[in-house]
């Protein structure tokens, strides 16, 4: 028994050390070093380490695979950025810094589109000089073909539908596979009336086309290069790079396509020789790399490890950006579930709600983000500081009174139980959970986690049966925008016409004829900003129904290389940087 | 041998019943995982025809099977793609047919397991007999307190620690993995942590298993026999008792590397090994399930041989096994 606790106690001790050494290791003297860095949030206040010098390899570092090269079967948004390496649309976002990259400037197009016939028609002109990796010049034809492998939808899975549902709603055309007409360009929807000529019909007007087609589902595709589902594991460049290897889970590697005439793209500066993205399935291991130089941006832009952030904040801030992404951490609350489809039930969670504390179960306001009051992030056009519930004005604590008199007027004086699901594969959604429930329980409301797995999100947040069934109150989540308008946030959350029955998003089950209204308003409008400010009606009306509770405005923590050029951080791509204007120093 | 094709034909039937039945009792569709994010009807049934879901399981099941052995034909409208035996299928995330994924994964698990294997067996029963001769002395006590330590910290403390110091801090090993064929010497340099902390873990293991079995032996009367019959120490110990120590050694073993070989998920995630702990690993994580039902296979291929292994080899060592 002696032997046995004394081998414990120097296990432990060696146990101890070993971690001190580690620390020791990593550490290093100094404290609040700024590094070799271009400083703290360089390239959130504008472009980091600006310059045009060619040549070098720039090197991302990732731990989670790409969901596919191919561009029209990309979802994830950093997928989407990195694509404009080798994929170009008519029309993208402008690399500037911050919110003035949300403005659409023509890529492929000499301009933006002319839109006629009461904004259901858009006309483009490409460009001279495009081409392939090949040297052949990108037609309006091959635009044409790429838009449409879209309704391919069993061979060509997993992008987003937009142009889908806005070019052909009824679902007529069956993709270019199951195509009978010669050429395969039988999508009525789009004429390509001559070989540098594009017009598209929409069925109805929707003042978002042109964010829909700067997606990476607005590619151009050479039909003979076309090899279906296996065109994830080469896409056909279009842009100044083109694939070199691939190898899912291990590396990609992109080298110049020698064809790419930087005359021709307005867009991209195409200043490293090289791109390669090496993925490492640890984490910890990732931060390490990037601080001892190895690599130079981590790729998916989830911030850094506490451990790794803590050690870059304190020797190496100038390397460190505290990037905003276009996120917003927030509750849904069930309002089809007893007694939460009581507005005065739902004002008594969010008076009851400490805000600070679900704030630092996310990282606090460095890595977590901000306090948020209100449904649309702050790239959006619409955004405002709408704070109904005085959420700010007390610091984000609860109003312990305010919610019990809530309480009262929903005719629970003593409080009442209900249930809160979170994604267990999202730990912290779980913390903010039981964070919230621990602040709920003062003011007498007993909260009940209920971890999920994120892969059956769909069938059980995305089911309203399952969430009636099993008296699911309140669902813990997030939400990024597809594109940053008001259409391309909020629309599938919260408009009435968008409730499935599976695969739901609008898990409040929000109805509202005003609110559906807001949105067909918005949609007929071409002008950003009168878009912007039927959105912003539309935002406040669903604050005050409390039909969700946002909290946070997600940040993070990201490392930017020594050896980065021209780095600073776009919404339109989520707060990461432009990948397409980076450069290395050698 | 029959035993063994009817084992591994049941952990077969097994797995794919657990991916493809279980979750359609839950509620879930492969084709949803499939689908990705905006999962329309349409989109899902298109998947699901091009899979073959809408199948009985047992009827998917043949067609699994008979893919392992003869290959099979995946047909989507006029387009047909033959997957030579043996057929894994096709990755839903990369579209890359699954065996040729698992070739290239498995010489690197190989690799990590040989190494850490040499190194653990040579340290743990060596550690473990010394000890065991001297039982009580300081060199006992310390090296089982080292073989508590090996055995009570994990890998994901270990390996990070081992990174931390050796690797990032005093830039001593290099750990971005070649193959052996690509940089021999890159090969080895990246691969010496992780054997080192993997065999540290094992050895622990080995070196407690040897240090009680040593002692229990040397208690034995065949052992005060062969004493008696004035023969040397190091004949006793090295010709009679460390026979019978290698039985329960060789047991140990043989669930052992039959069990890293199937994927070291630990280590390799931790030095970003791309062998098949990490395959299986991204799999899962990826919902990818033609993938994990591959390295699941291989690994139950793995833990029977190596047992069929161990059995042989305990003929060869005890000729108790022979005879009877």
């Amino acid at each position: 028994m002696k032997r046995s606790s004394r081998s414990r106690r120097i296990a432990g001790a060696a146990a101890v050390v070993g971690a001190l050494l580690a620390t020791a290791a990593c550490g290093g003297g100094g404290s609040d070093d700024e590094g070799s860095g271009a400083g703290f949030n360089a390239a959130v206040k504008g472009v980091a380490a600006k310059s045009a010098k060619k040549g070098g390899t720039l090197k991302f570092i990732n731990k989670q695979e790409f969901d596919s090269l191919d561009p029209q079967r990309q979802y994830y948004g950093f997928a989407w950025d990195f694509s404009r390496f080798y994929a170009r649309q008519l029309i993208s976002y402008t690399p500037k810094p911050g919110n003035a990259a949300n403005e659409l400037t023509p890529d492929l197009a000499t301009s933006t589109g002319k839109i006629t016939n009461g904004g259901k028609t858009y006309t483009y002109t490409l460009r001279d000089g495009i081409t392939w990796e090949d040297g052949s010049p990108i037609t309006s034809k091959d635009v044409k073909y790429g838009i449409e492998r879209i309704w391919a939808k069993d061979v060509v899975s997993g992008g987003p539908g937009y142009l889908r549902q806005v070019l052909d709603p009824k679902g007529e055309y069956k993709g270019p596979y199951k195509d009978k007409s010669k050429d395969k360009l039988g999508l009525k929807a789009i004429q390509t009336p001559d070989d540098k000529t594009i017009v598209f019909n929409l069925a109805k007007p929707n003042g978002d086309f042109e964010q829909m087609l700067a997606m990476p589902t607005g590619s151009p595709v050479k039909a003979d290069k076309d090899t279906g589902a296996k065109y994830t594991n080469r896409p056909f460049s279009s842009g100044p790079y083109k694939v070199q290897s691939y190898t899912p889970g291990k590396s990609l590697s992109l080298v110049r396509n020698t064809s790419w005439k930087k005359a021709s793209d307005p867009i991209r500066p195409a200043l490293p020789d090289k791109v390669t993205v090496t993925f490492n399935s640890n984490l910890e291991a990732i931060d390490r790399l990037l601080i001892k130089g190895d690599y130079d941006v981590f790729l998916s832009a989830t911030g850094m490890t506490p451990s790794g952030r803590n050690d870059a904040l304190k020797h190496n801030k100038g390397n460190v950006d505290n990037i905003t992404t276009s996120f917003v951490r927030y509750v849904d609350f069930t309002t089809k579930v007893k007694p939460l489809d009581n507005i005065h039930c739902r004002k008594a969670v969010i008076y009851g709600t400490d805000y600070k504390s679900l704030q630092t179960t996310r990282g606090g306001p460095q890595a977590g983000g901000d306090i948020a009051t209100n449904m649309l992030p702050k790239s959006v056009k619409g955004s405002d500081n709408y704070d109904p519930y005085g959420i700010l004005k007390r610091g984000g604590k609860a109003d312990v009174a305010k919610a019990k008199d809530e309480l009262k007027q929903c005719g629970k004086p003593g409080g009442f139980s209900t249930s809160i699901v979170a994604r267990n594969d999202q730990p912290a959604e779980v913390d903010a959970a039981e964070a919230l429930q621990a602040s709920l329980k003062k003011v007498g409301i007993s909260l009940n986690v209920e971890p999920i797995q994120g892969s059956t999100s769909a069938s059980i947040t995305g089911s309203p049966a399952v969430m009636k069934k099993r008296g699911y109150g309140l669902s813990m989540t997030g939400w990024g925008p597809d594109f940053p308008t008001g259409q391309g946030f909020s629309q599938p959350l919260i408009d009435g016409r968008f409730i499935e029955q599976t695969g739901n998003y609008n898990v409040s089950e929000t109805n509202n004829a005003e609110i559906n209204k807001y949105f067909d308003d918005a949609l007929k409008e071409t002008d950003p900003s009168k878009a912007g400010a039927i959105y912003q009606k539309m935002n406040h009306k669903v604050s005050d129904l409390a039909v969700q509770m946002p909290f946070i405005y997600e940040k993070n923590i990201t490392w930017r290389s020594s050896r980065l050029t021209n780095a600073f951080t776009s919404a339109a791509y989520n707060g990461r940087y432009d990948y397409s204007q980076l450069g290395v120093v050698k | 041998m029959f035993a063994v094709v009817v084992m591994l034909l049941v952990v077969t039937l097994t797995t794919f019943a657990i991916f493809f039945v279980i979750p359609k009792w839950a509620g879930a569709d492969p084709a949803l995982l499939f689908v990705g994010k905006q999962a329309d009807p349409a989109a899902i049934e298109g998947i699901r025809q091009k899979l073959s879901l809408g199948d009985p399981v047992l009827v998917q099941f043949w067609h699994f099977v008979q893919g392992l052995f003869v290959g099979r034909d995946y047909a989507n409208g006029t387009d047909v793609t033959h997957c030579p035996a043996p057929c894994f299928g096709y990755s839903f995330r990369t579209e890359q047919a699954v065996w040729p994924q698992l070739t290239d994964a498995m010489p690197v698990t190989l690799s990590l397991a040989a190494g850490a294997c040499l190194l653990w067996l040579v340290g743990g029963i060596t550690t473990g007999v010394v000890s065991a001769l001297r039982r009580g002395t300081l060199w006992d006590r310390s090296a089982m307190t080292v073989a508590l330590a090996g055995v009570s910290l994990p890998i994901y403390f270990t390996g990070l620690l081992s990174l931390a110091i050796f690797s990032y801090s005093l830039k001593w090993v290099n750990v971005d993995y070649k193959g052996l064929g690509d940089d021999p010497a890159m090969w080895f340099e990246s691969l010496i942590l992780p054997w080192i902390t993997l065999a540290f873990l094992y050895a622990a293991m080995y070196a407690r298993l040897t240090r009680a079995t040593m002692l229990e032996i040397m208690g034995e009367d065949y052992i005060r026999t062969a004493r008696a019959k004035g023969l040397r120490e190091r004949v006793v110990i090295g010709r009679h008792a460390m026979r019978s120590t290698w039985t329960p050694v060789l047991t140990l073993l043989g669930l052992d590397l039959g069990a890293l070989l199937g994927g070291a998920v630990l280590t390799e995630t931790t030095y970003n090994l791309p062998g098949l702990g990490r395959l299986a690993v991204n799999a899962i994580t990826e919902k990818d399930l033609p993938v994990i039902l591959g390295v699941t296979l291989i690994a139950a291929v793995f833990i029977v041989v190596a047992n069929l292994v161990v059995d042989l080899l305990y003929a060869v060592i005890d000729p108790r096994v022979r005879l009877g």
